[in-house]
């Protein structure tokens, strides 16, 4: 069996790589090609570069774009560039600013995959008669027992990246692979280097592909011109304390920048947003205790795994899993009881399960209860 | 892998060798064609010879061809020294007309599925007269003479006689690039006043062109600077580039006759892939055509991954125009012919030439058919999921 798992020589192995011009990615077409593997290296064009950085009549196409065509050269493997602007428009960017119009926090990187990548793409990997698709993600796929693909978090915990890959589906799973998964960042930058990519010195994307310098209320404002609505901002027990210049601004949790004198209460305590109110166009604020959630409710779940009941759940990319019981609904819904309350979870974000640490799927939160001070009473 | 196959040759046909050994030579020679010096005579002569091949391709003299850095320069040359006046383009033009004449009208073309036994593709007659009749006489009319997608031959001779009758004054353009060397052409008959060509569509090299300007035609320049081209076209001549442009047009002048037999190859093409698919559509099919041009249309596949597949297999061929960054955009030609969005995403382009053989084509069918067999698979596959 070769490294990706076929029973055949890697030269009668067809792989197409997703290159998004990065390091991972081109560190993992190049290793795959030489590894003799028939690599076909594919870029998205996702969005008007030019037009996303404000400059009017710049090339359509980014410094990424470029980076991922110069190593299909230097390598001589087939490389193509896909205009998925009206795909990405559509599914991932619109969805991007009604969701904070919704006064949710959403996640476009996990919509990406779901819809474009591991769906369009792979679609067009398929008709172009190859064995398998590869990517960049530091997640682990394994095979068990029964022969069925599993997700498991990357050795390098800071770079893992399965809560951006909960709703790939089994299907789309048996035709993914993630060469990177087993590694630390360092080891691909060493390839990276040893393999002399031009790439290999740049530094990771931090910010949303299509929202430069992290200036999202910026790209909401333009596709939503009505979006930016000034209101009020109101304390939990009812009082106005100031004015707000759209809901768009704000994030549950946060608790600088509220634009409220001080931001603190008569006993010095910090105020939080706890929730925003779209239809009365509210920004409602409150000590930390107020944000406080035990029950998670999720819709348009995906599952890889079968009945679970003990899991842990990672509610944001960045915080740890907490322990909780999983309870799945039908029509893709499910609940979740964390054995304690967390502070700060957003609507629009993602309620991702774990049992150590295979990911076994999970759901997008579209809203939150408290029942911890009822059960302590 | 088997060997290649390029069916490419309407975005650029392969270096004919006689040329290629010619422009070696030259590319050896020092001298540049103004210096008085031998090496600077012996730079001239390899221009002028050049420049009385390619006249005769079009039956036209010498002196009125000047050479360029290509068509686009030539269009944008005739088109820029006409803004601010009223001018007419057609639809289907090339970027470079319709880029360098952003404020022209355009002539519409004819579209399928209006009458019966209708010649899609090619300029509407009636709407051109219309527009003629209509408002201030047009300055300038620049109708292509070969569109490079369809390869429809456009009636330039009849709506220049056209438009001449009404308004005697009027300049015409023809953007010959996609037909010189493949049918004949004869400059004066035309009617024409500016013609634009092209040598890498014909064999020679890239990065050299031609514009003819008719006797008593409104003189047209671009660059200024030195006095190349007696004072028409500064800069330092290309003169390998222009001896094997002289050496491409001489060629397809005397082969022109065995251009015509690749009209077999692409009818028996043509059938082969209507046999194999169901959903083909032959664009601009029963108007007149160049023999090596086949725009087909296949519903419900994406064009992008056919010419991807075809590449993989090691068949080059194309959509009808791409963007700088490489990826297929919907072709303005077909938009212009009534053609739904679902046909332009899945139109491509396959443009034959001197070099293609019988073989070649029988390859295309079978990598074609093994992609369709494929692709209609996965999308029951995709559907049933």
């Amino acid at each position: 069996m070769n490294t990706l798992g076929f029973h055949k020589e890697p030269q009668d192995t067809r792989v197409v790589v997703a290159m998004s011009g990065g390091v991972d990615s081109s560190v993992t077409a190049a290793l795959l090609h030489e590894q003799g593997y028939d690599v076909v290296g594919v870029t998205l064009q996702l969005y008007d570069h030019g037009a996303a950085i404000d400059r009017k009549g710049a090339c359509c196409a980014g410094q990424d774009i470029h980076d991922a065509r110069r190593i299909a050269e230097d390598f001589d493997f087939p490389h193509y560039v896909l205009d998925y602007e009206s795909n990405f428009r559509e599914t991932v960017i619109d969805d991007f600013a009604d969701s904070y119009l919704r006064g949710e926090t959403p996640i476009p990187c996990v919509r990406c995959n779901q819809t474009v990548k591991f769906h369009d793409l792979l679609k067009v990997a398929h008709d172009l008669d190859a064995d398998c698709m590869a990517t960049g993600h530091y997640i682990q796929r394994t095979v068990n027992k029964q022969g069925h693909a599993e997700l498991h978090r990357a050795i390098d915990s800071t770079k893992d990246q399965s809560y951006f890959l909960f709703a790939t589906t089994q299907e789309q799973l048996e035709f993914l692979r993630f060469p990177l998964g087993g590694w630390d960042k360092d080891v691909t930058r060493q390839h990276a280097e040893r393999l002399g990519l031009l790439n290999a010195q740049k530094p990771d994307s931090q910010d949303i592909c299509f929202v430069p310098n992290g200036d999202y209320a910026s790209i909401v404002k333009k596709l939503r011109p009505a979006a930016e609505r000034p209101g009020k901002i109101i304390h939990v027990d009812g009082r106005v304390l100031g004015d707000h210049n759209g809901i768009i601004h704000y994030t549950i949790g946060q608790r600088k920048g509220l634009g409220i004198g001080g931001g603190i209460d008569e006993a010095n305590n910090p105020f939080y947003v706890v929730r925003l109110d779209p239809k009365q166009n509210h920004v409602i604020v409150g000590p930390k205790e107020a944000l406080a959630r035990n029950i998670i409710y999720l819709k348009d779940c995906n599952w890889l795994a079968g009945d679970t009941q003990d899991i842990y759940v990672k509610l944001r990319s960045v915080s740890k899993p907490e322990p909780a019981r999983l309870q799945k609904k039908e029509n893709g819904a499910a609940e979740i009881y964390l054995h304690a309350p967390q502070y700060g979870i957003a609507p629009g974000q993602a309620a991702v399960c774990y049992q150590e640490n295979r990911m076994i799927g999970g759901g997008w939160i579209y809203d939150t209860a408290n029942n911890s001070l009822e059960q302590a009473a | 892998m088997s060997e290649k196959i390029y069916m490419d040759y309407n975005a650029s046909a392969p270096l004919r060798p006689e040329a290629l050994a010619l422009m070696q030579d030259v590319l050896t020679e020092s001298g540049n064609a103004s210096s008085v010096h031998s090496f600077g005579r012996k730079a001239r002569s390899r221009i002028e010879r050049a420049r009385e091949q390619i006249s005769a391709l079009i039956g036209t003299q010498p002196n009125q061809l000047v050479f360029t850095s290509g068509a686009t320069e030539s269009n944008n040359t005739v088109l820029s020294a006409f803004r601010g006046q009223r001018i007419l383009v057609s639809a289907i033009e090339h970027p470079s007309v319709l880029e360098s004449a952003p404020a022209a009208e355009k002539i519409p073309v004819t579209q399928d599925g209006l009458q019966e036994g209708l010649q899609e593709g090619l300029i509407d007659e009636q709407a051109f007269i219309n527009l003629l009749e209509k408002g201030e006489p047009p300055a300038l009319i620049s109708i292509m003479l070969v569109n490079n997608e369809t390869g429809a031959i456009q009636p330039v001779e009849k709506l220049a006689r056209l438009a001449k009758k009404r308004h005697p004054a009027i300049f015409i353009h023809t953007d010959a690039v996609q037909a010189a060397g493949r049918i004949k052409i004869d400059m004066p008959a035309l009617q024409v006043d500016y013609l634009s060509l092209s040598a890498h569509k014909m064999g020679g090299p890239q990065g050299v062109g031609a514009l003819i300007t008719a006797p008593g035609s409104k003189p047209v320049k671009l660059l200024y600077g030195g006095g190349q081209e007696k004072r028409q076209r500064a800069g330092t001549e290309n003169v390998a580039g222009i001896a094997g442009f002289g050496m491409a047009a001489d060629i397809a002048q005397h082969d022109i006759e065995n251009f015509q037999k690749l009209a077999l190859l692409r009818d028996k093409m043509e059938e082969n892939l209507s046999a194999i698919t169901p959903h083909l559509r032959v664009f601009s099919k029963d108007a007149p055509r160049i023999a090596n041009t086949s725009a087909i249309g296949l519903s419900g596949l994406s064009a992008e991954t056919l010419i991807m597949a075809l590449d993989l297999a090691g068949i080059a061929v194309s959509s009808g125009a791409a963007c700088s960054s490489g990826t297929v955009k919907p072709s303005h030609v077909l938009q212009a012919m009534g053609a739904c969005d679902d046909e332009t995403m899945g139109a491509f382009r396959i443009s034959i030439g001197w070099d293609t053989k019988e073989c070649h084509i029988d390859r295309l069918i079978e990598e074609c058919s093994k992609i369709f067999e494929r692709t209609t698979t996965t999308a029951e596959k995709t559907d049933h999921a």
